[in-house]
């Protein structure tokens, strides 16, 4: 919609209290995604609505709200789908454990593989002469 | 008239590209050699016909022909003629055209420089490029025709997207598809291997500068995009885990491995089968990326107009293409067990560790760019996958890859000496931390900081040492051939990268400010005075650009001129002015007045910009260019130049007493 | 053999997706996101009437049956093509259809709604867009359906079409009427 025609990103001053504010807010609203343009983050999105969210953030941080309070008050409204990091529970599980799971298995296949052919070292003959590149 | 021959020279390309793939490959297995010599004057004629089609459509966009539809929709009376030429390959019909340039140009310099190759086996090469030219042809043909007509044509045509207007449009597509399309050559000498049972480790060394070649090319087209983004999208980032990234990153990592890979085949006889699969996941994932960026199957930023149709098409070039490579592979690849044998600790092992980390990365990406695709298939709501889970993942998953980098050169094939890990350990720990100190007295506090320079002196430090130990060893003349110098540029370049991409993300200060002209912010270190804005104009734009004096500590650095354009068809594109510097990039784009205004046009009142302080950010770039540079050099290693032996022979190195194939016949 | 086919059985698998998502996207709306509230209680709302700013409209004046709110604008493109249908439907879809103009200058609203008709029972006025935030509203038109308890039983984002109507709407009306009763 109105994101393709506008390819201008938002800049949008906030009155933050200090810098730490600043930057919790802007690493905060980086992680979710705007529902207008839904290839930009709240940070850089300048629909409408990203604007209205950002600075309903902006208040909720001035009453002391914590991070996952603010992410829980978003994701109530519009779900899940607002988080870039998607949270852990039953339906993303393959998704958060499948790397280290495929790192532990072809870790094992490597070994076992390795285990089966390569010789023990004392039977390898130390590569000394010549060049080794 | 003129569009029509374009049309009719690629009928013609899809008909030579049918013949190139038929002929070679029936010549190869019947051993005809006349059919077998078909396929070099076959290549060359289907590059000339393809690069008669791309001129065409190049004249078309020259001449501002907006009976062409492709080009009513891309151009515009107004776009200056050298953003006319890169909107050739500025949207999906030309683009592809590009893409089957490409693949002509690297068909072209195997069939020039591949002479030398195995009769039989340089014909089944070229049959396989000529195979993937014709489904891209028959794709362009039959979907996304670039000179399909528009009658009556238009006055004047809508626009070439403002985002796409830049320079950087004119590098990132062609360097990019380079390397994309450059695995199709890799590709081409596994299916070639495969197919002929020629699956001695000789394939290998004939086919690695080609990947090297191509993995250079894939990293500079990937520097190329980053760069681009950063300074045209106007908000500081460089890498955003888009789906679109994403699909060029999974071909890089693979990449990787393979660049790995096959040097251990080549120089060892090890790891067939697994180079065999890594060159044909490879391409795939080119493929791969094709089909995401083209099919519409994922919401991204800059993917095409979608087009179900399209998407089937390539969906089922992708079967045939990948489905077929991996089936033959599962059927032939039980031939190639052999290799000079290795202990656990040897050089082996670590790049064996290397590659898993680099497949298991890719995987990872993979997995995170299609489980919103899942979520969808399975119908278990709609979810959302970003740069957090990708950071994250592939920063736990380089961790052991980056620790067991330096070892890797400092070990022996076969056989390390762990005696001589410890020592190296040692020194390398040992400058790390005292790097790691300097940076703390520097200014680099907190951990991320103190993280990203003791890892970049950890890989720089061991590629160093290395160098050093073959200055000693090594007579004179003999210490860097050029393969090892690329070696050694890459992995200098991995230690670069690091330092940029961490110290960037830690350091960088980013404010968001409303400024009156007179009015003074104070970012970082510096001071950004705001001196109001002013209209200017440009070939098709007009812009309200602002000027911002940069000062520190009271001395004058340097003036930005931040602008915001308005183009043709009312498009707004803000253009970041950015001061670039080896040690920091100072980085101002241009929002809104807000508020108010008071003068004309709005020039007195209250400013929003954006300013940045990006310490280290050209260092990202630079890693990957010295990544490009060790692609390159490598390849042009004269190790890999193919002497002709025996007619029919498999060059065989002697490392192999025996051809497996038999053994196992 | 059998460890060797892995690699293309799983490619297999990613054929299967890819063409699932290649069907999927034909039917649906890819900026479509499914709203969490269905099968919770609608936000406590407390808005101004359209017509007359002085009085307002509460959460709780609507209890009691089931009703319709239906997101709406006068620069809401999308609108513009829904309206005929909601003109034709209005009367027919047996509960009321509240109008929920959002993020529009009133004056705008009201000239929009004496040009091209007013189809609604009553129109509330969300100038700055606050309340709708907590409908979860992202882009109009979205249609809600509250039941007579006050919980949301369906949604629908992007105009309402005489299929969607009989195919989705009207079902689930009659779900909310029954469970009334």
């Amino acid at each position: 919609m109105f994101c393709a025609i506008t390819p201008a990103f938002a800049i949008d001053p906030l009155p933050f209290k200090d810098a730490a504010q600043r930057e919790r807010f802007q690493h905060l609203t980086s992680q979710l995604r705007c529902m207008v343009c839904q290839n930009e983050s709240l940070d850089a999105s300048n629909a409408d609505l990203a604007r209205d969210l950002r600075h309903q953030i902006f208040e909720m941080m001035q009453q002391g709200k914590s991070d996952e309070q603010i992410k829980q008050y978003l994701v109530a409204r519009y779900s899940d789908f607002v988080l870039y990091d998607p949270p852990l529970k039953a339906s993303t599980m393959a998704l958060w454990f499948a790397p280290p799971a495929l790192v532990v298995v072809g870790g094992i296949v490597v070994f076992v593989l390795l285990r089966k052919r390569a010789k023990p070292a004392a039977q390898i003959a130390m590569n000394e002469t010549g060049d080794d590149w | 008239m003129i569009p029509e021959l374009g049309q009719l020279a690629l009928i013609l390309a899809l008909l030579l590209s049918a013949l190139q793939c038929v002929l070679p490959i029936v010549g190869a297995w019947r051993d005809h050699r006349p059919l077998m010599a078909t396929a070099r004057p076959l290549a060359v004629g289907q590059f000339v016909f393809v690069g008669i089609a791309f001129g065409i459509l190049t004249h078309a966009f020259l001449a501002q022909d907006f009976s062409v539809a492709y080009v009513a929709q891309n151009s515009n009376l107004q776009l200056p003629w050298w953003y006319r030429f890169p909107a050739v390959w500025g949207a999906h019909e030309g683009s592809l055209l590009l893409w089957v340039l490409i693949l002509d140009i690297w068909t072209l310099a195997v069939a020039a420089l591949g002479g030398k190759l195995p009769e039989r086996f340089h014909a089944r090469v070229l049959g396989v490029l000529g195979f993937v030219a014709f489904g891209f042809l028959l794709f362009s043909l039959t979907t996304s025709n670039p000179f399909a007509r528009l009658i009556p044509a238009p006055m004047d045509g809508a626009d070439l997207n403002p985002v796409l207007q830049d320079p950087g449009l004119i590098m990132h597509p062609p360097v990019l598809y380079m390397g994309y399309v450059g695995f199709s050559v890799a590709f081409a000498f596994a299916i070639a291997a495969l197919l002929g049972g020629e699956l001695q480790s000789a394939w290998v060394r004939w086919s690695r500068p080609w990947t090297n070649v191509a993995w250079g090319f894939l990293s500079a087209g990937i520097v190329a995009g980053s760069w681009w983004a950063y300074s045209e999208l106007g908000w500081g980032g460089w890498w955003f885990w888009d789906p679109v990234e994403n699909a060029s990153f999974m071909p890089w990592l693979v990449g990787a491995a393979l660049v790995h890979a096959q040097a251990v085949t080549d120089k060892r006889g090890g790891l067939r089968a697994w180079t065999l699969l890594l060159a044909i996941f490879a391409f795939s994932l080119s493929l791969l990326g094709t089909f995401l960026v083209r099919s519409g199957v994922l919401t991204s930023v800059h993917s095409f107009a979608a087009d179900p149709k399209r998407g089937v098409f390539i969906l089922g070039f992708l079967a045939v293409v990948v489905g077929g490579s991996l089936l033959l592979y599962a059927l032939r690849a039980r031939f190639v067990a052999g290799g000079k044998p290795f202990a656990l600790a040897s050089r082996e092992t670590l790049i064996l560790v290397g590659n898993l980390m680099l497949t298991v990365a890719a995987a990872t990406v993979l997995l995170g760019t299609l489980y919103p695709l899942v979520g969808e298939a399975l119908d278990i709501g709609r979810i959302s996958v970003g740069a957090p889970y990708f950071g994250f993942l592939f920063m736990l998953l380089m961790t052991p890859l980056v620790l067991a980098l330096p070892f890797a050169p400092l070990s022996r094939w076969g056989k390390a000496d762990p005696a001589s890990w410890k020592r190296a350990a040692w020194r390398i720990v040992g400058l790390s931390v005292l790097a790691g100190i300097i940076g703390w007295i520097l200014g680099a506090r907190g951990f991320m900081p103190l993280l990203g320079v003791t890892a970049a002196t950890y890989v720089l430090s061991g590629t160093a040492l290395y160098a050093i130990k073959r200055w000693k060893e090594a007579p004179a003349g003999k210490r860097y051939p050029l393969e090892m110098f690329g070696m050694l540029c890459a992995h200098v370049g991995v230690g670069v990268f690091i330092a940029g991409a961490i110290l960037t993300r830690s350091l960088s200060v980013e404010q968001d400010v409303a400024l009156v002209p007179g009015q003074t912010a104070h970012v970082g270190a510096y001071d950004f005075r705001f001196d109001g804005v002013a209209e200017t104009q440009g070939p098709n734009w007009l812009a309200q650009q602002g000027t911002v004096e940069v000062s520190r500590n009271g001395e004058a650095i340097v003036t930005l001129h931040p602008q915001k354009r308005t183009y043709p068809r009312g498009q707004v594109q803000t253009e970041a002015s950015i001061h670039p510097g080896v040690f920091r990039d100072l980085y101002v784009s241009l929002g809104d007045p807000i508020g108010p205004s008071t003068g004309p046009g709005g020039t007195n009142g209250e400013w929003a910009l954006r300013v940045y302080d990006k310490p280290f950010v050209r260092w990202i770039w630079a890693g990957g260019l010295l990544m490009m540079l060790g692609g390159f050099c490598a390849a042009a290693d004269k190790r890999f130049r193919v002497r002709r032996e025996a007619p029919e022979a498999v060059v065989e190195t002697p490392s192999i007493p025996t051809r497996p194939a038999e053994q196992n016949a | 053999m059998s460890a060797r086919l892995i690699p293309f059985a799983v490619f297999a698998l990613l054929v299967v997706l890819f063409g699932v998502g290649i069907v999927w996207n034909e039917h649906h709306d890819a900026s479509y996101v499914p709203s969490p509230l269905i099968g919770k209680p609608a936000p406590a709302f407390d808005l101004p009437m359209l017509d007359d700013a002085s009085q307002r409209v509460r959460k709780h004046d609507l209890l009691g049956k089931p009703y319709l709110i239906n997101v709406f604008a006068s620069w809401c493109f999308a609108c513009g093509d829904e309206h005929p249908v909601l003109m034709e439907y209005a009367d027919r879809i047996g509960v009321p259809l509240i109008g929920y103009d959002y993020k529009d200058k009133p004056a705008d609203a009201k000239a929009w709604l004496a040009q091209h008709g007013n189809p609604y029972a009553q129109v509330i006025a969300d100038e700055s867009g606050a309340t709708a935030i907590d409908f979860g509203v992202y882009g109009a038109p979205e249609t809600f359906l509250v039941d007579a308890a006050g919980v949301i039983r369906y949604k629908h984002i992007g105009p309402l079409t005489p299929q969607v109507i009989a195919q989705e709407l009207e079902p689930a009306i009659k779900a909310a009427q029954d469970s009334t009763r």
